[in-house]
């Protein structure tokens, strides 16, 4: 038995040096945040802030757009999440429950779209929004967010839906209701656990996105958080605390996020990875 | 298999229904998707300029021939190349190990699976600073980390330095995506029943035979679809190297998709940036077909 005790404090030991490793670079973005200026530059880094210093958060939303790019995110990110899962609320339960021709075909399709590259459809968008004129604005990154999203969401919604037993349709059917009004009265609100799994999932890529973000809204007033956070170091000296600061702000709900939504997230992440 | 059945009380045919409910979604996918892609590929036989699209003349196949010539164009193929493999592999390696662990019952299990979907969750653009403030040469405190461990013997510029660079970027990622690839691989580790370990240790296998005669084979569906998702992830690798090095030193990190984005945008050159862009996404059919076929072999 000495044996097992002995191998089972390894085991702890691993454990947790993975999660210092997972952890670490938080820990250093939080207290670089806190770090007054004088003690930012110091060599060697130094592991703890010498007094608590809020200067960083406070310069990083009055001295520079933040507030913006923070706004600008929300409202892309949430639209998005709002479209893709209302066109793909349809689109999956067609794909799920009706009958008709090409079915297949248009999960296919959506399959391989989703593994499109970024970089192999841009120029042509970019084209496309300054004839709409639709760059550096929220509608340009909107559309594109949904149309990049649509693949995941519609596979995770057409999953669900298939996981809802049939017989109430069956009644309502029997009822004399019509397939919508059956979608809308008794299926969307069953779906309604499989929708926000979907919409957590598209929220974040769509928060997270950078390229067209980049390419698409070149002006400062409409720079989302990814792009605007990267662009911070413009200047000659690089702005540490005020990046980190507004790292902080940007992650921390992130965690806490996902720290709510763990299980559905992990089973939306992961349905369509098991069944193949 | 029903029959196509027509609902009376509406008058509309359920296939009718079906189409109308798919075509939104449908729709958006042409336009934003398919439409852009063929117009890359049209795009690449031009001489186009962004800031005179009209002036843009048929030039076949002049920009591959320019990029089949060009040492630069080599040079992010063997670079992107480098990084999807050597990441994916560290993902995979690690991302196993982390599913082994999380898999087993284990005080503060619950804890573990919460934290690995962190890193995951965060925008690439935020942990790629985070990263590069992390390999500063002078304030950064990996420096400080190796030489109080005695690996170093003075603070090394590991982002400035072409040997390290691209390591440094491959660092950041595998910490970023080997928890997905973890829980991706957790989750096909869950669905092979028990019963199979009890029977096999009744007819006395040991940890390691079970391991390579059960676990190996029965996952092996489920890694592929991590490992498709990864490697076409992997391969397409923008925003880090963006951030962290922007494609230096002296393009020693520079990838596909940083180059194609630097002929884009930095040069205007959208004629030739767009068949850096096609080769791209052939790159990424041809490694799609690869893990396609061998899924089909898994299954047979």
């Amino acid at each position: 038995m000495r044996k097992d005790k002995l191998s089972n404090i390894f085991f702890y030991i691993g454990v947790a040096i993975f999660m210092v490793i997972i952890v670490f670079p938080f820990y250093w973005q939080i207290i670089t945040s806190f770090k007054p200026p004088e003690q930012l530059w110091n060599i060697p880094p130094e592991w703890w802030p010498s007094r608590f210093y809020l200067g960083s958060y406070i310069s990083a939303f009055t001295k520079r757009p933040f507030l913006t790019y923070l706004k600008n995110s929300a409202i892309v990110a949430i639209s998005t999440t709002a479209l893709a899962v209302f066109v793909t609320s349809f689109a999956g339960y067609a794909l799920a429950r009706l009958h008709f021709k090409g079915k297949n075909v248009i999960l296919a399709l959506a399959l391989s779209v989703s593994m499109f590259p970024g970089i192999a459809i841009v120029s042509p968008l970019f084209l496309m929004m300054k004839q709409w004129n639709l760059l550096n604005s929220y509608l340009g990154l909107i559309l594109t967010y949904t149309t990049i999203t649509i693949p995941l969401s519609m596979w995770n919604l057409t999953t669900f839906f298939r996981t809802i037993p049939a017989d109430m349709e069956e009644a309502a059917k029997i009822d004399g209701a019509s397939p919508f009004y059956t979608f809308v009265k008794i299926i969307l609100p069953l779906a309604a656990p499989g929708i926000f799994t979907t919409a957590i999932l598209v929220f974040i890529a769509a928060w997270n996105e950078f390229l067209f973000a980049l390419t698409f809204n070149t002006k400062d007033a409409l720079r989302t958080v990814p792009v605007g956070i990267a662009m911070f170091p413009g200047e000659y000296t690089l702005p540490w605390g005020d990046i980190s600061a507004a790292s902080v702000v940007v992650v921390l709900p992130l965690i806490v996020m996902v720290l709510l939504f763990q299980r559905r997230i992990i089973s939306g992440l992961t349905a369509g990875a098991v069944k193949g | 298999m029903q029959k196509r059945r027509s609902i009376k009380s509406t008058g509309i045919p359920e296939n009718v229904l079906g189409y109308l409910m798919v075509t939104p979604a449908l729709l958006c996918i042409l336009l934003i998707a398919i439409f852009p892609i063929i117009r890359t590929f049209s795009l690449s036989l031009t001489d186009m300029k962004m800031q005179f699209p009209d002036a843009a003349k048929y030039i076949g196949l002049n920009n591959y021939m320019k990029l089949f010539k060009d040492e630069r164009f080599w040079n992010a193929t063997y670079n992107t190349l480098f990084f999807t493999i050597v990441s994916v592999a560290m993902e995979l390696v690690i991302g196993f190990a982390m599913a082994l662990v999380m898999n087993m019952p284990f005080k503060g299990r619950g804890l573990v699976r919460a934290a690995v979907l962190v890193p995951w969750a965060i925008p690439t653009t935020i942990s790629a600073t985070m990263w590069k403030f992390m390999y500063h040469d002078q304030f950064g405190v990996l420096n400080d980390i190796l030489l109080r461990l005695g690996l170093i013997d003075q603070y090394k510029s590991w982002l400035g330095s072409t040997l390290s660079a691209l390591w440094c970027a491959i660092i950041a990622d595998v910490w970023k995506t080997a928890p997905f690839m973890g829980l991706l691989l957790l989750a096909g580790l869950q669905t092979i029943p028990a019963e199979l370990y009890e029977s096999a240790t009744v007819d006395g296998a040991g940890k390691i035979r079970r391991f390579f005669n059960i676990t190996v084979p029965l996952i092996m569906p489920t890694m592929l679809v991590a490992l498709i998702f990864r490697t076409l992830d992997a391969f397409r690798v923008f925003d880090l190297i963006f951030v962290m090095t922007g494609g230096g030193p002296g393009n020693s990190t520079e990838t596909l998709s940083m180059y194609a984005y630097t002929m884009l945008f930095r040069n205007l050159d959208f004629g030739l940036g767009s068949a850096i862009a096609v080769l791209i996404f052939i790159f990424v059919f041809l490694i799609s077909l690869i893990y396609i076929y061998l899924l089909n072999i898994q299954n047979d």
